[in-house]
């Protein structure tokens, strides 16, 4: 029998009790907090100053308090994240959220606000959030991955969609959505926008996602050749997205059986405009680290690129038959 | 008695990567009347000059007493005041028992009598006039401590060095309307006289006109509520303040009036405020740039009283983009005023060159002053200058010196050429 703690009030327990005997809380599904990263400040700014007023400015430098979420990681067993502000946003609207069931296997969603919207951090966070409650509960009762990502974008869809107001439809919340179920043996990504989803295995690296952007339903549709896609300004031009006025009642999904070792990476464009090829983002991919160092290392390379644009990169461990 | 007071910013707070310099519009306005906002007593004292030459014409003392006697009929029952005769010395006209009378229906006939007799005689030494005054001031309490001091002359009894001593000690005791009578006093004199004690300074070349400027003068001095009033800015760590100056009513830069009031802060004295007030300050600090996406406070401006009470407060932002839409639009309000200190300095530049006989340089600096009043509406000083220069083309600026031009005319357009037209706020 192996002792563990629980996460929750760290009272010892067994690896194979459901709840914690001392708090109650269910010990199958581990996950990233609600919120996102919680009102916890950090206690510094980036000079070194404590002190604060009440606007938030840092006594010393006049900095603004950096946000609880200018950087997120989260850390769990076979999966982990870090979705940064980048260097050049104000904010960062990107949210990410992931979860374990225990026995069942792991859910993770990346969403990216879309700039342009308005309270666009509050749609990624609310709609990670809602597909991440989705994903999760499915998982325990053992419900089909793509059925369950349909679900969860559907869910996701109306919770964004009840952020907008309706004297500002034009602006309403919004935002992208990458998912992954991994289940023993198989995964199952699914998406709405330019949020994309890649393999990383021994063998190779393959993008598992096509953009719903108009420059790539153009050269879907042989207008444009992938060349003049990514020098056309329409290139991030979504042409899919989730929020009031999205219209979308399913994601874009695909199901592959996991046979080998890998590494699932969920991102944001933050990342792969700097590495958008296959071969490109295995280049720059650490090997032989856990998951988290994998995201961190991903992270710095498109910082160091430019940091145009926020960046969120999930990791999740294939094991390749062996079980999530 | 508080004052209620707002203070705005007015900006551009969009830098672009590596920009360093953020600059503001500080809009301080207070609301309240004078009547509810003067509680504890003023003090006034009237300085008048009766050198010599104030005889000649015989109009110019005549026009000074009845216009000494109008701003004591001015003083509200209540007031601390004393009227100050100055030549080569200084001696209270008025009253006759040491320091300061309060003002009645009775001390106000006594001041009137005692400044109907004065004679002119002897020289002219306003640090010894100030110096006075500033003892008699020694006396009083907390509340608002003005003079007026009205000149016909140079001050040639004592050296400009002396003078600056005495306008080192006596500054932040108290504020100093100066007005120069004709045309053979020095403007570059009074101005400095009038920076250095927070006043006023303006050109009276008819003497009939004293009589409701001093009035004016005497009013506007009752209406003030809070005397000692600094400008506090704070400033980020490695920020630098490159000037604080009032650029409406008037331009008066303050820079160099700092004083330090704690960590990465500093004051600026203000002088006095009543009620019903708005003067504007152009703010600009120079900070170390931070990344693209950072938001940064610049400065926090506030307005606090003499015990260091913070009165309102605004803040000045900066904040780094790669948009350059945002960073290259043009504050209004910065733009304007930017221009009027501009118009200022062409002015003073332009006449100064006029008295070298440097006509090039004159003709270019005056011609640049007429373009920037009339781009920017300032009516007032574009007829000022039309009296020097003849205007061919106000918008492009072209014009030719005239060959005769009026002293007073001259010394008008320099004694307002620090008057700013107020911004338009959009």
């Amino acid at each position: 029998m192996t002792m563990e703690s629980c996460p929750e009030c760290a009272s010892p327990v067994a690896s194979q009790d459901r709840f914690c005997e001392a708090c109650g809380r269910n010990l199958r599904v581990q996950r990233t907090p609600v919120g996102g990263p919680g009102a916890q400040w950090p206690p510094m700014c980036a000079c070194g100053g404590e002190e604060f007023d009440a606007d938030g400015f840092c006594e010393q430098c006049g900095r603004a308090r950096p946000s609880a979420r200018d950087r997120v990681e989260f850390v769990l067993p076979g999966v982990a994240g870090v979705s940064d502000r980048g260097r050049r946003r104000q904010r960062n609207e990107d949210s990410m959220a992931f979860g374990r069931v225990r026995g069942r296997g792991v859910a993770a969603v990346v969403c990216d606000g879309v700039a342009s919207s308005e309270r666009a951090e509050q749609a990624s966070q609310q709609a990670v959030d809602t597909a991440a409650d989705v994903l999760l509960t499915g998982l325990q009762s053992g419900m089909d991955a793509e059925a369950l990502t349909t679900d969860a974008v559907v869910a996701a869809n109306e919770a964004v969609g009840r952020l907008a107001r309706p004297e500002a439809a034009e602006v309403a919340p919004s935002c992208t959505f990458v998912s992954a179920v991994v289940t023993d043996g198989s995964a199952t990504v699914g998406w709405v926008g330019d949020s994309r989803a890649y393999l990383v295995a021994e063998a190779g690296a393959a993008r598992l996602t096509t953009d719903d952007t108009w420059a790539a339903q153009l050269v879907a549709e042989g207008v444009l050749t992938e060349e003049e896609a990514l020098t056309d300004r329409r290139a991030h031009v979504l042409s899919r997205w989730l929020g009031a006025d999205s219209g979308v009642d399913a994601p874009q999904t695909v199901t592959f059986k996991v046979e080998t070792p890998g590494l699932l990476v969920l991102c944001s464009d933050g990342l792969w405009n700097y590495v958008p090829e296959p071969e490109d983002l295995l280049e720059v991919l650490p090997r032989g680290v856990p998951p988290v160092e994998v995201a961190r290392e991903l992270v710095d390379v498109a910082l160091k690129a430019g940091g145009h644009d926020n960046i969120t990169v999930v990791v999740v461990q294939l094991r390749g038959g062996h079980g999530a | 008695m508080a004052l209620d007071v707002a203070v705005e910013v007015f900006q551009n707070e969009y830098l672009p990567e590596g920009a360093a310099d953020v600059d503001a519009i500080v809009t301080v306005t207070t609301t309240g009347t004078a009547a509810e906002a003067v509680g504890a007593g003023a003090a006034e004292v009237v300085i008048v000059d009766t050198s010599g030459s104030m005889r000649y014409p015989p109009t110019k003392l005549a026009a000074a007493r009845t216009a000494t006697a109008a701003a004591v009929d001015a003083l509200r029952d209540g007031v601390s005041f004393a009227v100050v005769a100055g030549t080569d010395t200084a001696r209270v006209v008025y009253p006759r028992t040491r320091g300061l009378v309060v003002a009645d229906a009775r001390t106000r006939a006594e001041a009137k009598r005692a400044v109907g007799v004065l004679q002119a005689d002897g020289g002219t030494a306003m640090g010894r006039w100030l110096t006075l005054a500033d003892e008699l001031f020694a006396g009083f309490g907390d509340g608002p401590r003005h003079a007026i001091l009205l000149t016909d002359g140079v001050n040639q009894h004592e050296s400009p060095r002396r003078l600056t001593e005495v306008l080192e000690r006596v500054a932040g005791r108290f504020t100093c309307d100066c007005r120069g009578v004709g045309t053979d006093w020095q403007v570059a004199e009074l101005r400095r006289i009038a920076e250095a004690l927070l006043g006023t300074v303006d050109i009276v070349a008819d003497p009939d006109g004293l009589v409701e400027d001093f009035r004016s003068m005497a009013a506007a001095a009752m209406g003030k509520a809070v005397a000692d009033v600094s400008l506090r800015l704070w400033t980020p760590q490695g920020a630098q303040v490159r000037f604080v100056k009032q650029v409406s009513p008037g331009l008066r830069d303050l820079t160099g009036r700092r004083v330090e009031s704690g960590p990465r802060t500093g004051d600026y004295p203000t002088g006095a405020w009543g009620g019903g007030e708005s003067r504007d300050y152009h703010v600009g600090v120079r900070v170390r740039p931070a990344a693209v996406g950072d938001r940064m406070l610049a400065s926090r401006v506030s307005l606090v009283g003499p015990s260091g009470e913070v009165l309102g407060q605004g803040r000045v932002l900066a904040e780094w983009t790669d948009d350059s839409a945002l960073s290259t639009r043009i504050s209004t309000e910065v733009a304007h005023y930017t221009g009027q200190a501009e118009l200022a300095e062409a002015i003073q530049e332009g006449l100064e060159a006029r008295k070298a006989g440097d006509v090039g340089r004159a003709t270019a600096k005056l011609g640049r002053a007429v373009r920037l009043a009339h781009e920017s509406g300032n009516t007032d000083t574009a007829k000022l200058l039309a009296r020097v220069v003849d205007v061919e083309d106000a918008g492009t600026g072209t014009v030719r010196l005239r060959a005769r031009v009026a002293d007073a005319d001259e010394m008008t357009l320099d004694t307002r050429s620090t008057v700013t037209k107020r911004v338009g706020k959009g």
